[in-house]
């Protein structure tokens, strides 16, 4: 006969198990600090620096409202910041899962990848779409929307919070569809100010045993 | 079906086949190596285990081939998730039996 504590030892080994083959634990929460901070920076720059603030859909320079009216700064700015986040993402996440004795590109981390992929591949093609066209001020606010319904995909396959993230994103997403002056503001509060909120959360929730 | 007499499940004695078990009890299928990532086992040690899971009929098996490449999939079986809810059951009412 097995001993209770062999019994409680089995439900234990279930329910780590159900748990680590389901959900991918090893995202970091230093990472949603870190790319919070990036997104401020980036955003505070566009603003400052490169005064990028439309105020409508298409503003049309001097009347001039064909052509590209996006500075190639700012592109390099986005994509700059884009992958300094996901650096540092895959960077910390990778350190995590070590720790746990993980792997980090597992059957897991592979599917919420994939699910986000979706939302995000569209929505940065729309967005390119629409650049091209002029339409600048949507960039900001579409954006949003788009990793806001990516994360709340993917919260499936990780922390419930993620979720949450994701319909917060959305919705300032809208927000700024409706009151483009504000686009970039919402943009970041979105990715900045939240990104900062929820690593924090996540951090002193789940990984201060660590 | 085997059943000890506190009805728990003997194909499930082992930690390892409880892993299996829970693992692809949440996954609608999962390949060899991805089982072998959670559980951390050898080819050959997790293949026995599955083999003796296969035999009662826990989980099932789809092959297919993806490229060249041989690609096994691994799944619970109607079976195999009443057996698994069962021995849960039993495991629960087991340790509120010891209180």
């Amino acid at each position: 006969m097995k001993k209770e504590k062999d019994y409680i030892g089995d439900i234990a080994e279930i329910r780590s198990m159900m748990e680590r083959s389901s959900k991918f634990l090893s995202l970091s929460g230093w990472a949603g600090v870190m790319a919070g901070v990036y997104a401020l920076a980036a955003a505070y720059l566009s603003y400052a620096v490169l005064d990028f603030n439309p105020g409508e859909i298409a503003p049309s320079t001097n009347g001039l409202a064909t052509g590209f009216p996006i500075p190639p700064q700012l592109v390099s700015l986005a994509l700059g910041t884009l992958l300094l986040a996901i650096g540092t993402a895959v960077f910390l996440s990778q350190r995590k899962s070590s720790k746990r004795g993980e792997k980090l590109w597992n059957a897991t981390s592979r599917r919420m990848v994939a699910t986000m992929a979706i939302p995000l591949v569209s929505g940065g093609l729309l967005i390119l779409i629409l650049l091209n066209n002029g339409l600048v001020g949507l960039a900001a606010p579409f954006s949003l929307i788009f990793y806001g319904l990516a994360l709340f995909a993917a919260g499936s396959f990780t922390y419930g919070a993620v979720k949450f993230l994701g319909l917060m994103e959305v919705v300032l997403g809208l927000i700024g569809t409706c009151f483009i002056g504000y686009g970039l503001l919402c943009w970041a509060i979105g990715f900045g100010v939240l990104h900062i909120v929820y690593g924090i959360y996540i951090h002193y929730r789940y990984e201060t045993e660590m | 079906m085997k059943l000890a007499i506190d009805g728990l499940y003997k194909a499930f004695e082992s930690r390892v086949r409880l892993g299996i078990m829970s693992a692809l009890a949440v996954n609608d299928t999962l390949d060899f190596n991805a089982l072998k990532e959670f559980l951390g086992l050898t080819d050959g040690n997790l293949a026995s285990h599955i083999k003796a899971l296969e035999k009662e009929q826990f989980i099932g098996v789809t092959k297919s081939f993806v490229g060249k490449k041989p690609n096994t999939q691994y799944f619970i079986t109607a079976l195999g998730k009443t057996a698994f809810n069962q021995h849960l059951k039993a495991l629960a009412q087991l340790i509120e039996s010891q209180k």
